[in-house]
């Protein structure tokens, strides 16, 4: 079987040079073209690229911040200082950041002031599937959502524009199945812009209650003027082709159902907020069944309803996971859904990697049978077999907070069997303020800090406490030690998390304290850790099985024995601290 | 609007994601559209990883619907197995036959089927396995596996070797590139 005819017509042509990009870079890409000058985020996946696209542009200039609230914040402070700017983040970022997001809305901009947010239909790499569609509703902020990379870079360029115009903060939504689909964007040249004079403007900027009513009314006006104009915009388009089925759509979803419903006209909505009511009231009287198709929340469809537009949506195509051809075809169509056939089949979760120097700590607070409060971060892996070493995860930086408060529940003494794990880029992002609560409540919490000196889960992103930059430069370093005893906690230690005696004491002492203490689990990523050692070997095995429970996937039994393998084995040396036989040895050590 | 359609799966950190860099670098060499729809962040790890790949004159969703993979790459034989319901009814799975046990299998909370994908093809599609690891080991590195599969992969498709090598270049950094070449080319010859 030669595929020589699989695609019949004219190879593509464009105009201009093209790149193969990511969604997440062409969003770059096009903040890029359209003169930004500063982006700042948080990693999170799936908005991770965005920011490291962007740091790729000298005209940039780029910088990770310690969370999306301050990202939001410089990024509104380069747009008010003058300068087009970009902050991206992923959906449950666009919490953290809501609150700046909120009140700039009512203040507008100088420049251009482009939110770039992610979410995660499915959950890939996330711990809820909220829609940040939502926000822009609630914040009165325009919002467009892209349907390939080839969009996000247009719609990019359009979102700085309609931002000066509107002078207000426009938001572009994507979602994992655009930010990580790599396709074919024709590029141009940046459009330089200079940066305006900083201008003084109380009435506009200093948003206290007698100002904040005036600019309530601006929003208002803003948005009245928008709700119109977004009926006359080519980035609303309707393709009318039959009409027994009119689908209305947006981002991926348009996509999909171009492949799943060829025939059915369809309105790909560029805009989804504010949404263009007589357009769709136009489109919807030339359909004989009308549907609505979005991931998600049935946003669109309960605004079609709520102006009496007569429409099918969520009854469905249901709110979880994200939509496929399959998935809208059954919906539509009422095709079977495929059967996967792989219910039998061992599952292969992630987890955590050979040499994880966070394997150390689970198995110390299993051993030690703590109740563990954790946190977002690759270290959330241990909550699975054979680890399963964690209670809860919340969101980002909850873990201190949750263990101040189970103390509050439970008494002083639960506090001598539990404890707080947070990543250093976690701590950094929004550990700090729990940490500084548990001082001021006087508790007794002990908080572990594992410093695997990155943000690791999201692809090993430099933060304020690793001593370098978004470029990999070095830059002025956080001390997390010095950090934690100006928040007040007296009792600050470090230790080696792959050295499992000394971990075990740690843990042991600083629990028992009636103070807050924070132990620092200090050991790099084993991705990053150069210093590689030579694999372990295994001499003497009796089959017990102990080493089994470190959850390493370098160790695998092999009938009456266990074996290392070599390719895998970083050399750590934790199971060797395991085996109660003494029958695992390092690699230097003599055999 | 045919599209070619190739499903890539394996094991996070085992090269899933330049395979399909090189097939979209190449698409796009030849003057193809293409979509490459790509797995990042938590569902990497050592987890089951899968990408998608569609080429052709208009590409509109970027993943491939079940029943209508040409190919069906599998870097191990138990993710093969798992992917298999993409392959079209005369779809072809090429897979490496090397076993990497998942955790549940490695601390004996399950067992690693003898056939994992065997019973769930239907008699009309192709299976092409082979030691990619063996042959990658032999060309130069055990990393590339990927390239190996990929030059399988080549045999089926209608782009000139040299087209090949270019985007094979224009995604593998300058030192990898004879290795990877020797192993897309023993993929290729095989």
């Amino acid at each position: 079987m030669h595929h020589k005819n699989f695609c019949t017509s004219a190879p593509l042509q464009t105009k201009n040079p093209s790149e193969l990009l990511l969604g997440d870079q062409a969003v770059a890409r096009g903040a890029w073209e359209a003169g930004v000058r500063v982006v700042t985020g948080y990693p999170g996946t799936p908005s991770t690229e965005i920011a490291e696209a962007a740091a790729k542009f000298p005209e940039i200039n780029s910088q990770w911040a310690p969370n999306e609230k301050v990202a939001m914040e410089v990024a509104y402070g380069a747009a008010l200082a003058g300068a087009r700017a970009m902050v991206c983040m992923k959906h449950v970022g666009m919490n953290v950041a809501a609150d700046p997001m909120f009140t700039a809305s009512y203040t507008g901009v100088s420049a251009g002031f482009v939110i770039a947010v992610a979410d995660d239909p499915a959950m890939h790499s996330s711990q809820n599937e909220q829609d940040s569609r939502y926000y822009a509703r609630a914040a009165h902020l325009p919002m467009l959502e892209p349907s390939d990379s080839q969009e996000c870079k247009d719609f990019t360029k359009i979102a700085f524009q309609m931002s000066e115009e509107l002078d207000s903060p426009v938001v572009i939504r994507i979602t994992t199945r655009i930010a990580h689909a790599r396709s074919i964007v024709e590029v141009t040249p940046r459009e330089e812009i200079a940066v305006k004079p900083y201008e003084k403007n109380m009435a506009k900027y200093v948003m206290i209650p007698a100002m904040a009513r005036g600019r309530h009314v601006e929003v208002e006006k803003r948005e009245t003027a928008l709700k119109n104009a977004v009926n006359e915009s080519p980035l609303n388009a309707m393709e009318l082709r039959d009409t027994a089925v009119g689908v209305i759509t947006s981002g991926v979803s348009y996509q999909y159902v171009r492949n799943a419903l060829p025939d059915a006209s369809i309105l790909k909505l560029g805009i989804v907020y504010p949404l263009p009511m007589s357009l769709i009231a136009d489109f919807a009287m030339k359909m004989d069944r009308l549907i609505v198709i979005e991931e998600l929340e049935g946003l669109i469809e309960n605004d079609l309803k709520a102006a009496g537009i007569a429409c099918e949506g969520k009854t469905l195509t249901g709110v979880q996971g994200e939509l496929n051809v399959e998935r809208i075809k059954h919906a539509v169509l009422g095709t079977p859904l495929p059967d996967l056939q792989t219910s039998d089949l061992p599952v292969r979760p992630p987890a955590l990697c050979p040499g994880c120097p966070h394997r150390g700590i689970f198995h110390v607070l299993k051993k030690l049978k703590m109740n563990v409060m954790g946190d977002i971060g690759c270290y959330t892996l241990a909550s699975l077999p054979p680890l399963s070493a964690m209670d809860a995860c919340l969101c980002m930086g909850a873990s201190i907070g949750m263990a101040s408060g189970a103390e509050r529940a439970q008494g002083k003494d639960f506090s001598k069997k539990t404890v707080a794990v947070i990543g250093d880029s976690t701590f950094i992002h929004s550990g700090i303020t729990g940490l500084i609560d548990a001082v001021y409540g006087s508790e007794a919490i002990t908080v572990l800090i594992l410093d695997n000196r990155i943000t690791g889960m999201t692809g090993h992103q430099h933060h304020p406490a690793t001593g370098f930059d978004i470029h990999g430069n070095p830059a002025p370093m956080i001390d997390l030690e010095a950090l934690c005893r100006g928040c007040g906690t007296e009792h600050v230690r470090v230790v080696d998390p792959l050295d499992l005696d000394e971990t075990q004491k740690a843990i042991q002492e600083e629990t028992a304290r009636d103070a807050v203490s924070v132990i620092i689990a200090r050991r790099p990523c084993a991705l990053i850790d150069k210093t590689k050692q030579p694999p372990c070997y295994v001499d003497g095995c009796k089959n017990c099985g102990s080493c089994l429970k470190v959850g390493c996937q370098a160790i695998e039994r092999k009938g009456d024995h266990i074996e290392i393998n070599a390719a895998l084995c970083t050399g750590c040396g934790m199971c060797s601290q395991v085996c109660p036989f003494h029958a695992i040895h390092r690699g230097g050590d003599s055999q | 609007m045919k599209c070619l359609n190739i499903v890539i799966v394996g094991v996070g950190g085992q090269g899933t994601l330049l395979t399909s860099k090189i097939l979209a670098q190449l698409a796009k060499a030849q003057g193809y559209n293409v979509k490459v729809s790509e797995v990042h962040g938590m569902a990497q790890r050592g987890g089951s990883v899968i990408t998608h790949v569609r080429i052709g004159a208009q590409v509109h969703a970027p993943l491939v619907a079940a029943g209508s993979a040409d190919y069906l790459l599998a870097f191990e034989p138990l993710e093969a197995a798992r992917a298999v319901s993409y392959l079209q009814p005369d779809g072809k799975l090429i897979v490496s036959t090397q076993r990497i046990p998942p955790m549940p299998v490695l601390s004996g909370t399950a067992t690693y089927p003898e056939e994992p994908y065997q019973a769930l093809l239907c008699a009309s599609q192709a299976v092409e396995a082979l030691d990619a690891y063996a042959i990658a080991v032999e060309a130069g590195s055990y990393r590339a596996v990927n390239l190996v599969l990929l030059g399988v992969l080549s045999r089926h498709m209608e782009f000139p070797e040299e087209a090949w090598i270019d985007a094979i270049a224009a995604c593998v950094p300058t030192h990898t590139l004879e290795t990877n070449r020797k192993a897309f080319m023993a993929g290729r010859k095989k």
